[in-house]
């Protein structure tokens, strides 16, 4: 928004918390406003109520979090005031001489701690459980036949989503009352019914304009500062502006996972699973959003690839004074894989069974699908062994066996570690539906309008490619519209992996529809009957069947259809619903592992990710290769971590380890395509698949190297100071 | 105030400017260059990446009033008109971009390693850009796009 | 972040410099500013006024003088690396600058900078106080030599007045090796470890285990006694404070230094 030109618009500088959990006991904004042009807001001067919590069933409402603090922050980056000022450095220097008075509350970090409820962050309210997910009934008897039975516990440590863009939103009344919103945002219209709500206008007064966005994550969904910026346009009558920095992205965007996941995993002694049970500790943050809900989606996936009988899930979200916990690149996914990957690996190192054999035995069939698993998931199409036999020959899995037997043999110092992680993951997970419109131009190309928000995804590629192949139109002349509620009807936006398959899907059928439309006017124009018109792709023609040379072009077409005042006829606009497809896949990872320092080089990693059909190969390796990146830094490299008193550690791409090109080596991306019978297309999601298949492996990997020296896991990130803590723990 | 003069992808700009006032601000908000992103404030990123005087520098890391008398190319001062630099036509064949944000400080810190480095393995390209972050693109599209551009002869 | 609001002035010599400094307490020097810019982007520094340096060329130089490499303070760091005069004569100097930051911050930060910032976590601090170099200021006085065992005090500390200017860093001839521990490549050293052959002695230096660069005088006197590397370098947090933090405890940090200093030890 710092590229909009925006005359006259004032700056929006927030006075973040720096306690953890405190009462207000007073704001002094004297010092600020003396500052020229300076005006400083409180929640004193505004009368709305708190901001969510999201209407996900079963999380508490009663966790909703103000717009501005009231009485009380809950984590540092709570915001307690709003400095208004000409431009960005009176701003800082304002914001830094708000002095506000707080009367420190014990802060509770820990979600095993904050559980116990001793610390209230809503006393009201009564408990810092915010949300339950499973069933807390266990059964006893569950692994009463199972020979072999191992446990453990995989910590699915928080992490920051950091785009490279840190949010920024601007907002503007216009002469009609209108209020237009422009949001670093993956949710133009969602983000313009939740505006409309909050601050009680008609959904029609608001427009809402998702610009270029850098990057989202699933992170960049409606916070309250984009509420609060559109707020302040309305109050003040001046556009505003506010443009997050890198340090105050790192604590006031959501965070990702921190999840505590124990497993016990129970079947025979020849590698068969009976049984598996699952209890998860989800950390929210200091206000419910969409974090407490993850857990309904990892105990949904908690089977992964495998055909386990009985599965048990527990879940509990638990507030603490820290960042609040969303939705990041997997939302709830990711750790589902983490835990049933190491579970099986643990099982098999119990067994003294290779992890790929014990795999083999449990997968899910091939023929099987649809296939329902003891964790309620209905799985579409898969093929998981499969996907496993291809990345084994892809990684050279025996010759990496010797090599390690070798090392082993020598007792080397860098030991060699190779982890499989097979996954499946679910992708339009809840049923959603997506718009698309397609309308012939005069110059005879086509403009494809989508309710979905690509903020790198490449939609503006694929779904003119879609268009474009229904149409017979070179892909040049056609182009993607998005993001600008005023001209698009409608969309959901995107996240969760699934605006191909719904988005995609609806521009391909109204595409479709234009041609039929197409084919009616070509009638019309030759006299014929529509059924005898069809359409040569190559040319870009529509003709009578058989005979070639009674026919139009798209250009003839629309440039005639123009001069008729009939080109509105060949428009369309369809809406697509369907359910969550699954796509799945392997990844195997080559780990060298200094067994003296603990230093881990990822030195290869081989990936097969299988969503169906491929529009635009090209595009979904990018997104592969962007995942699986995310999924290695939180094996090895990433973790957002506070002090006992709610105090960030990891505040700054300095203290956290977002790793570089220097960190990490070319990935091997395998294509493998298993269409679903779900959509049109045959496409299933991919933006997470990357992420969601690449962290099990390296850290099974690492667990693998260490074997010899009777370490049975170590806590991630599995880099460092971890291995050697687990290397010194085993030698106890 | 302090009165500055530079060169701006070619051409001479006078100026005055806040001390204070960061070469990446000074870029954005007087010349109204918005190529340059600013991504972070711990000169992590590598987003706000120019070439002063030929070499990469975060401009972020730089005052406006140290740049005097310096030559100074953004991301806007690349193209020929229509046609690409070899750099930025490799990006965009190799689909080393998906958001965007990132990748003029990409672009620029590739220039400035080709020069030093016309040939690099793929080593050195990915120590070479150590100083720029991605979350997008996993960086192997990127380092496949400092290879064909290599090839290309971006760094003769 | 935007920095606080401050004073600018460019020096045009060193005594200028000088001068400048003197007018206000608070003023603090810009060479290549990658150590004091991040600082004041963050607000934890705020000078009120900046004198610059960036501009005086002629503290920009590598030459012999006799036994020794005098090295300009405002040498930059990638011009360490490619200098010819300290790949033959003190390489261990360019191998050390190679791992400070990346490349832009290379093409820009300053020996003299990087040093006089005194961060615990300086590998060229380390460099310099393993080759027993020696700092020369120039002051109102005039101009006096440092060693580096007095010149880092404390942390982000040194042994400059407020108006002296480092001018000129001299160290001896020496082979050596630097090892750093980092966990991602353009990381500051979670521990760092310089041996170096000086005069026919091993001397050590760490990196980020103390309060400042310090020197591994123990394991120095262990090697002297006829000590093995692995029985050195037992010795290699002796008298160390290593700090705790988000990216490594105490306790992983002298077992580093252990792991490292025996590593450099073979390899010296």
């Amino acid at each position: 928004m710092e590229n909009l030109p925006l005359e006259g618009a004032l700056t929006v500088t927030f006075v973040r918390s720096l306690l953890a959990h405190a009462k207000i006991a007073g704001i002094d904004a004297t010092a600020a406003e003396a500052l020229p042009n300076v005006q400083v807001l409180t929640a004193a001067d505004m009368d709305l109520g708190p901001y969510g919590p999201p209407p996900f069933p079963g999380v508490n409402p009663g966790m909703g979090r103000p717009l501005l603090a009231v009485d009380r922050v809950r984590f540092v980056g709570d915001i307690i005031a709003i400095v208004i000022s000409d431009d960005r450095a009176t701003g800082v220097d304002a914001a830094e001489l708000v002095s506000v008075d707080y009367d420190p509350l014990p802060a509770v970090v820990s979600p095993h701690e904050s559980a116990k409820d001793e610390v209230l962050l809503f006393p009201e309210v009564g408990t810092n459980v915010a949300a339950r997910a499973g069933s807390p009934e266990h059964d006893e008897e569950l692994f009463g036949e199972c020979e072999v039975v191992v446990s453990g516990t995989v910590v699915s440590q928080r992490m920051a989503p950091c785009p490279l863009e840190p949010r920024s939103a601007a907002a503007e009344v216009g002469p009609d009352g209108r209020v237009t919103a422009w949001l670093s945002t993956q949710t133009p219209h969602q983000d313009r019914m939740v505006l409309a709500g909050t601050l009680g206008l008609d959904p029609a007064q608001v427009r809402v304009i998702g610009p270029d966005v850098g990057g989202g994550f699933g992170a960049k969904m409606l916070n309250v500062e984009e509420v609060l910026v559109v707020w302040l346009a309305r109050r003040l009558g001046r556009p505003v502006r506010w443009t997050e920095t890198r340090s105050e992205s790192m604590v006031a965007l959501p965070h990702g996972r921190a999840a505590r996941l124990e497993f016990t995993l129970g079947g025979s002694r020849d590698g068969k699973v009976l049984a598996y049970r699952l209890e998860i500790l989800q950390d929210c943050g200091g206000y419910a959003v969409l974090g407490a809900f993850l857990p309904n989606l990892t105990g949904l996936m908690a089977s992964g690839v495998y055909a386990i009988p009985r599965i048990e899930v527990e879940g509990r979200s638990v507030l603490t004074n820290t960042t609040p916990i969303s939705a990041f690149r997997g939302a709830g996914r990711p750790e589902a894989s983490q835990v049933i990957e190491r579970a099986i690996d643990t099982f098999a190192a119990e067994l003294g069974m290779d992890p790929a054999e014990v795999r083999r035995r449990n997968f899910i069939p091939k023929d099987a699908f649809p296939y329902t698993t003891a964790s309620h998931a209905n799985y579409d199409s898969g093929d998981y062994e499969g996907a496993l036999e291809l990345a084994l020959r892809s990684v050279g899995y025996e010759e990496l066996r010797d090599e390690q037997r070798q090392l082993r043999e020598q007792a080397a110092t860098t030991q060699l570690g190779i982890g499989i992680s097979c996954y499946v993951e679910i992708t339009n997970g809840i049923d959603e539906t997506e718009f698309g419109e397609v309308e012939i131009t005069p110059d005879g190309g086509a403009i494809v309008r989508t309710g979905s928000f690509s903020h790198g995804q490449g939609h503006e590629t694929t779904f003119a490619m879609i268009a474009a192949e229904r149409l017979g139109l070179p892909l040049e002349k056609v182009t993607v519209h998005k993001g600008d509620t005023d001209e698009i009807a409608k969309g959901t936006g995107t996240y969760g992996s699934k605006s191909t398959q719904i988005g995609g899907a609806a521009a391909g059928l109204a595409a479709d529809d234009v041609l039929e439309l197409a084919k009616q006017l070509v009638a019309d124009y030759l006299e014929a009957s529509p059924a005898d018109i069809v359409l040569d792709p190559a040319a870009g023609r529509l003709h009578v069947a058989g005979d070639p040379s009674i026919g139009i072009s798209w250009a003839d077409l629309a440039s005639r259809a123009s001069a008729d005042e009939r080109l509105a006829e060949l428009k369309a606009e369809r809406e697509f619903k369907a359910g969550p497809t699954f796509p799945f896949g392997a990844h195997i990872a080559v780990v060298e592992v200094d067994t003296e320092t603990g230093r881990v080089e990822l030195r290869r990693l081989v990936a097969v990710d299988d969503a169906g059909t491929l529009i635009n190969p090209l595009i979904a390796e990018g997104q592969v290769h962007g995942g699986i990146a995310t999924g290695v830094a939180q094996a090895l490299y990433e973790n957002f971590v506070y002090d006992e008193d709610g105090n960030p550690l990891t505040g700054t791409f300095v203290g956290y380890a977002f790793p570089s090109s220097a960190d990490l080596p070319s990935w091997e991306a395998v294509e493998m395509e298993t269409p679903t019978p779900l959509n049109p297309l045959g496409a299933k999601g991919i933006g997470e698949s990357g992420t969601i298949g690449a962290t099990p492996a390296v850290h099974n990997a690492v667990v693998d190297a260490l074997t010899p020296f009777g370490v049975r896991n170590v806590d991630l990130p599995a880099n460092g100071e971890n291995v050697w803590r687990a290397l010194q723990e085993a030698k106890e | 105030m302090t009165q500055i003069v530079l060169t701006v992808n070619g051409s001479r700009c006078e100026a005055d400017v806040e001390p204070r006032q960061l070469l990446a601000y000074f870029l954005r908000d007087q010349l109204g260059l918005k190529g340059t992103n600013v991504g972070c404030d711990t000169t992590s990123c590598g987003a706000c990446t120019v070439l002063v005087d030929g070499e990469s520098v975060k401009s972020c890391t730089v005052f406006a009033v140290q740049a005097d008398g310096c030559e100074v190319t953004t991301v806007e001062g690349l193209a020929q008109g229509e046609e690409l630099h070899p750099v930025q036509q490799a990006f965009h064949e190799q689909h080393a971009l998906q958001c965007g944000y990132c990748t003029p400080g990409f672009v620029l810190a590739t220039i400035s390693l080709l020069k030093e480095n016309p040939n690099p393995s793929e080593v050195e390209i990915r120590d070479g850009l150590e100083g720029n972050l991605c979350r997008c693109t996993g960086y192997h599209n990127i380092v496949k796009a400092v290879q064909a551009a290599a090839r290309a002869g971006a760094g003769a | 972040m935007i920095p606080a609001a401050f004073e600018y002035e460019r020096a045009g010599s060193v005594d200028e410099a000088v001068a400048l400094l003197g007018r206000d307490e608070d003023a603090k020097l810009l060479a290549g500013g990658h150590s004091l810019i991040p600082t004041m982007r963050l607000r934890f520094s705020r000078p009120s006024l900046l004198v610059d340096i960036g501009r005086l060329d002629d503290l920009r130089y590598v030459r012999v003088n006799g036994e020794r490499i005098a090295i300009g303070a405002l040498t930059r760091h990638a011009e360490l690396i490619r200098d010819p005069i300290l790949r033959e004569h003190c390489a261990l100097i360019g191998e050390a600058a190679a791992l400070i930051g990346d490349p832009q911050v290379r093409h820009r930060g300053t020996i003299g900078g990087s040093v006089a910032h005194g961060d615990p976590a300086s590998d060229l601090g380390t460099i310099l106080l393993t080759l027993d170099a020696e700092l020369v200021a120039r002051g109102p006085g005039g101009e006096r030599t440092i060693t580096a065992a007095a010149f880092f005090t404390g942390p982000f500390e040194n042994a400059l007045e407020h108006q002296e200017v480092l001018t000129e860093i001299r160290v001896p001839k020496a082979t050596g090796t630097y090892l750093k521990y980092v966990r991602r490549a353009h990381d500051w050293a979670t521990v760092g470890v310089a041996a170096a052959r000086v005069d026919g002695r091993v001397q050590v230096g760490l990196t980020s285990m103390g309060p400042t660069p310090l020197r591994a005088r123990s394991v120095e006197d262990a090697l002297a006694g006829g000590a093995s590397p692995a029985d050195a370098a037992a010795h290699a947090a002796d008298d160390t404070m290593p700090p705790a933090d988000a990216s490594a405890s105490s306790e992983y940090r002298a077992h580093l230094a252990q792991v490292l200093v025996r590593r450099a030890l073979e390899a010296v």
